[in-house]
């Protein structure tokens, strides 16, 4: 079992990027009550929005310099592609049944999938993303990544900004109000549709911060990249409750964890050598979900509200 | 008296089927207005097209001497209208406090704002002992009160009060009624809707009578009082 705390700071490192991802699903449902199924692709224009700016900047710029410029590059293409959904996709089916909306955002996935695949250059195949070179650097007990310090910090960071932001600002009270209650918020004179934009605006913020630690650890971006990775996410912000941006977090980490430690472990339980390894992690991710919506339905903080189903 | 809401020819629709159906009335500077009737009648789709949750299709609504009908529910605030609906609608995951701030949303003033705070805490002293205290654990009636407060906060020039006294006790009743009465001898404009004709009539200057989308009757609150009609199918009697 020496291995153990290695796993244990793998499955870290991964809750925290499915936890960041999630953060976005959480705010959208907690406001607008839809589930935004174009968000993995947020996530992935982030990605490519970051590499994006590492192109533009001159060669042999250190990583260090080049990643603000990167987070600046990610965050901007991933938040003009998410209000712009928000307004000419979502926003005029508003008040339509709650369907439409949720296959608008599935198309929408599609779509932004392709478009990148179509005129990205070089997106046909996977585009490599810069890395951090080096050792690992030991920390006794288990290996941190080099790439995986990034995440390390800015997680942590955008957390505690989002819940100082949600606390203690006026536009946060103002988001807490709508997602409480939209109409009464309205009679308060909450502009509610600035305030939605506001949620998709963060959450794809976060989706890009997620992006750029997600190219760092594994070295590259692909169109695809949003599918496993928004499902992940928006397991972890069912896992947590969906809704609840803390929750959102959380699910993310017990996600990671547990993923990480089953692929770890899973084979040396007696009859179930086969289903261990990296091949098994996404199966035992869905299982532990299934596991959690028979046990706890309303997540691990979401409370029982009988109106939303 | 001079009207500061003037309500003309209003039509309201969800979808085909009409709720409002062309009803006029005034609601006068520094009086009590109520509107009665049953349920179903249209009550509170008025209310809710006053404060913009609602769009009508047709009608005017003129407030202080603008038109409302066209303008976002979120900007009516700001006016000078204050609407505490029917329900009570506080924020239940947010503390009494908070939920009063936000009643204070658009207001910049925060010498004004903390006083207006202490005073819905005199009015109400149960709300100012539970500030920090998550607004849905309340009851029923302490909600009511803070839905009044939370009203009250953004120094309205017309306070719509729809079914205040709705699922109350009737010793909470009363003093949420005796609260009408105080803030109207502070000198507020209010616009009641209730289903308590008896009690909502006894302190009102004027009252209309809705029945199915049409104002059928109207007169001061103390001839509606002594109308046959009106005690019979509104105060039980035969």
């Amino acid at each position: 079992m020496h291995e153990l705390p290695q796993n244990l700071a793998n499955g870290l490192m991964l809750g925290l990027m499915y936890g960041l991802i999630a953060v976005g699903y959480t705010m959208v449902y907690g406001i607008v009550q839809l589930i935004n199924f174009a968000h993995g692709e947020i996530f992935m224009i982030g990605g490519f929005g970051a590499l994006t700016a590492y192109l533009a900047l001159p060669s042999g710029t250190s990583l260090w310099l080049a990643l603000p410029v990167m987070l600046v590059g990610g965050v901007i293409a991933s938040v003009l592609v998410a209000t712009g959904a928000e307004r000419f996709a979502y926003r005029p089916l508003r008040t339509a049944p709650r369907l439409a909306p949720l296959i608008t955002a599935i198309g929408l996935s599609i779509a932004l999938q392709q478009v990148v695949w179509a005129f990205y250059p070089g997106a046909k195949k996977a585009r490599t993303f810069p890395q951090f070179h080096g050792n690992p650097i030991d920390l006794g007990a288990f290996q941190l990544q080099r790439n995986d310090i990034f995440l390390l910090i800015a997680a942590p960071l955008c957390m505690l900004i989002l819940a100082s932001f949600v606390r203690l600002t006026r536009t946060g009270r103002a988001m807490q109000a709508t997602a409480q209650d939209p109409d009464t918020a309205k009679l308060m004179g909450i502009n509610t549709d600035r305030i939605i934009v506001v949620a998709f605006a963060l959450g794809a913020a976060f989706a890009a911060v997620a992006a750029v630690a997600h190219g760092l650890r594994y070295g590259q971006v692909d169109f695809m990249m949003g599918f496993i990775a928004g499902l992940k996410a928006f397991t972890a912000a069912v896992l947590g409750g969906i809704g609840n941006i803390y929750g959102a977090m959380l699910g993310g980490l017990v996600l990671g964890i547990a993923e990480s430690l089953a692929t770890a472990y899973i084979q040396n339980v007696p009859g179930m050598h086969q289903l261990g390894g990296a091949g098994w992690a996404n199966v035992w991710a869905f299982v532990l979900l299934i596991v959690v919506l028979l046990v706890r339905p309303q997540g691990l903080l979401g409370e029982r509200v009988a109106d939303r189903a | 008296m001079t009207a500061l809401l003037e309500v003309e020819d209003l039509r309201v629709a969800y979808g085909k089927i009409e709720a409002v159906k062309g009803i006029s009335f005034k609601v006068n500077q520094g009086e009590v207005t109520t509107l009665i009737g049953t349920n179903g009648a249209g009550k509170t789709t008025t209310l809710r097209t006053l404060s913009g949750l609602l769009k009508p299709t047709s009608g005017k609504i003129l407030f202080d001497g603008a038109a409302l009908d066209t303008v976002p529910a979120h900007k009516i605030v700001s006016l000078g209208l204050a609407h505490s609906p029917e329900g009570r609608h506080i924020f239940p995951r947010m503390t009494i406090e908070e939920n009063l701030l936000l009643g204070a949303f658009l207001r910049k003033d925060s010498a004004g704002i903390t006083e207006d705070i202490e005073r819905a805490y005199t009015l109400f002293p149960i709300l100012g002992e539970r500030r920090k205290q998550a607004a849905g654990t309340l009851s029923g009636g302490e909600q009511q009160m803070l839905a009044m407060g939370r009203a009250l906060m953004s120094r309205p020039k017309l306070l719509m009060l729809d079914e205040p006294s709705m699922g109350l006790s009737p010793l909470m009743m009363q003093k949420i009624m005796a609260t009408i009465v105080e803030l109207k001898a502070s000198g507020m404009t209010i616009l009641l809707v209730e289903q308590n004709a008896q009690a909502a009539l006894s302190l009102s200057d004027q009252g209309y009578v809705m029945q199915t989308g049409h104002i059928v009757l109207n007169g001061t609150g103390a001839d509606l009082l002594r109308d046959e009609s009106v005690r019979k199918s509104y105060l039980g009697e035969d």
